[in-house]
């Protein structure tokens, strides 16, 4: 019997080692996993690489594993975030290193990853510093830069509802980043808001298909990072 | 760059520059009914309050909404249904949402027509610089900025004419790091509407009391009149 259930946030994350990579759901706040961010803050594997847009806001999620110094490389095209000074801060310091990618690149690389793709040409960036050093070439009268895809031990998303094979829905603009990080993790850990019986989610409806799903735990009413800002909170 | 000369034509010349507005409802004139549109953060949002009578627009945001609609009542926000500056929106219907590498297929497949965004720094040319000023302290963010130049099929800048100390923002060549090369297709300033073509800057409108010697003096490239 397939049953992706796990019954807790802690087992979900438990065999994250040092030197992981992990793919982090969200755009801002929609779609952050907050509660599984939280959870591998309290496991404390150290020296992450962490793919994600942003850099968190405030002392909670994102914001915090990186406060709390797990983070010894970040992967994301805007890591300015309003209300956090956490990554500028150990940046300058050099604390912290960066790999600034374009967005839509970051999010190919991901999807390339993700379908075994090891390498993909794109024109975003061509004659700018983030094309510096990598190889161009000439298709269809333009200049195109060479990327690669992007893997990851671990994937933590968010999901509104998931069925026990895996199967995942998603909250309007919290889908984001989180199907495609499903796809380039070698173990992607969903927390869902509902988990659902089999055949609630019409085959139609499914967005992220179970097999891109390795574990879901359920977190029913999950924390929005802007809440937690306003209220000044600090994790752990 | 070195700051302009400009006071004896401020003597003889009583110049109205365009208000963030009006450089926004001008824009608005040149979105065509049925375009597929994304606005970039700050005047270029403006844009969609200004599109005429009549003409059906739909907005794309590329954290994975297309059809967004305006901001909701305060007691209707969701903190998930955000845009790309990550503020609260509401969608309309007909909207879709998708993930990442869609929203971005969109964007770098060219199957939006227009993004209006903002400029630190064109080039005669149309290169685009506005992503980062190149300071060695700053922390390096570039969001979609280069996807949305080099995918999108026309690209228009809504920007002042001039820095706040007077510097001109319009250059033979810039000296910021770049967003996208010869990507710029038109420029809305505060004191002139021009169009990058082959032949160069082209002026097409100007504010009242501009003329293209005022204009040319607060431009680092050699503008033309339209013919």
């Amino acid at each position: 019997m397939i049953n992706k259930s796990i019954a807790s946030l802690a087992e979900a994350v438990a065999d994250i080692k040092d030197g992981d990579t992990v793919m982090v759901g969200g755009f801002g706040e929609a779609g952050s996993p907050i509660e599984l961010l939280h959870a591998l803050i309290d496991h404390g594997a150290k020296n992450l690489t962490v793919v994600n847009n942003n850099t968190g806001s405030g002392h909670v999620g994102l914001a915090a594993l990186i406060e709390n110094r797990q983070v010894g490389k970040m992967i994301c095209s805007f890591p300015r975030t309003a209300n956090s000074t956490v990554f500028p801060d150990l940046y300058r310091n050099g604390d912290i290193e960066l790999e600034l990618v374009p967005q839509g690149t970051l999010a190919e690389r991901i999807r390339a990853g993700g379908a075994g793709i090891p390498a993909f040409y794109t024109a975003t960036s061509v004659g700018t510093p983030l094309a510096e050093g990598k190889e161009i070439r000439h298709f269809n009268g333009r200049d195109h830069v060479l990327e690669f895809g992007l893997t990851a031990d671990f994937a933590l998303i968010k999901s509104l509802s998931a069925d026990r094979y895996g199967n995942l829905t998603y909250n309007k603009t919290a889908r984001n980043f989180a199907p495609i990080m499903a796809m380039a993790a070698h173990t992607t850990v969903v927390q869902t808001q509902a988990q659902v019986d089999l055949g609630s989610i019409h085959p139609e409806h499914v967005i992220t298909p179970g097999v891109f799903v390795n574990r879901v735990v359920t977190v029913p009413e999950p924390a929005y990072e802007s809440q937690l800002v306003n209220a000044k909170r600090h994790y752990p | 760059m070195s700051k302009l000369n400009t006071s004896a034509l401020e003597d003889v010349q009583t110049v109205t520059p365009w208000s963030r507005t009006q450089m926004a409802q001008r824009a608005a004139l040149d979105i065509p009914d049925g375009s597929y549109v994304n606005l970039g953060i700050g005047i270029p949002e403006q844009v969609a309050q200004y599109i005429p009578a009549g003409r059906e627009v739909i907005y794309h945001t590329e954290n994975g909404l297309l059809g967004m609609g305006p901001p909701p009542a305060e007691d209707a926000v969701d903190p998930e249904l955000i845009n790309a500056g990550k503020r609260p929106i509401t969608a309309i219907a007909g909207a879709a949402y998708f993930h990442h590498a869609d929203s971005f297929a969109m964007i770098r497949g060219q199957h939006i027509d227009i993004c209006v965004l903002g400029a630190m720094q064109i080039s005669a040319k149309g290169d685009l610089a506005n992503w980062s000023t190149g300071a060695p302290d700053a922390i390096p963010a570039v969001g979609g900025a280069m996807d949305l130049v080099a995918g999108v099929k026309t690209i228009f800048v809504i920007t002042q004419h001039t820095t706040k100390p007077g510097e001109p923002k319009i250059l033979h060549q810039c000296t910021y790091p770049l967003t996208g090369q010869a990507v710029v297709k038109r420029i809305f300033s505060d004191l002139a509407v021009i169009d990058v073509t082959d032949k160069g800057l082209v002026v097409t409108e100007m504010a009242p009391g501009v003329d293209l010697t005022y204009l040319q003096a607060r431009t680092g490239a050699t503008l033309t009149l339209q013919p």
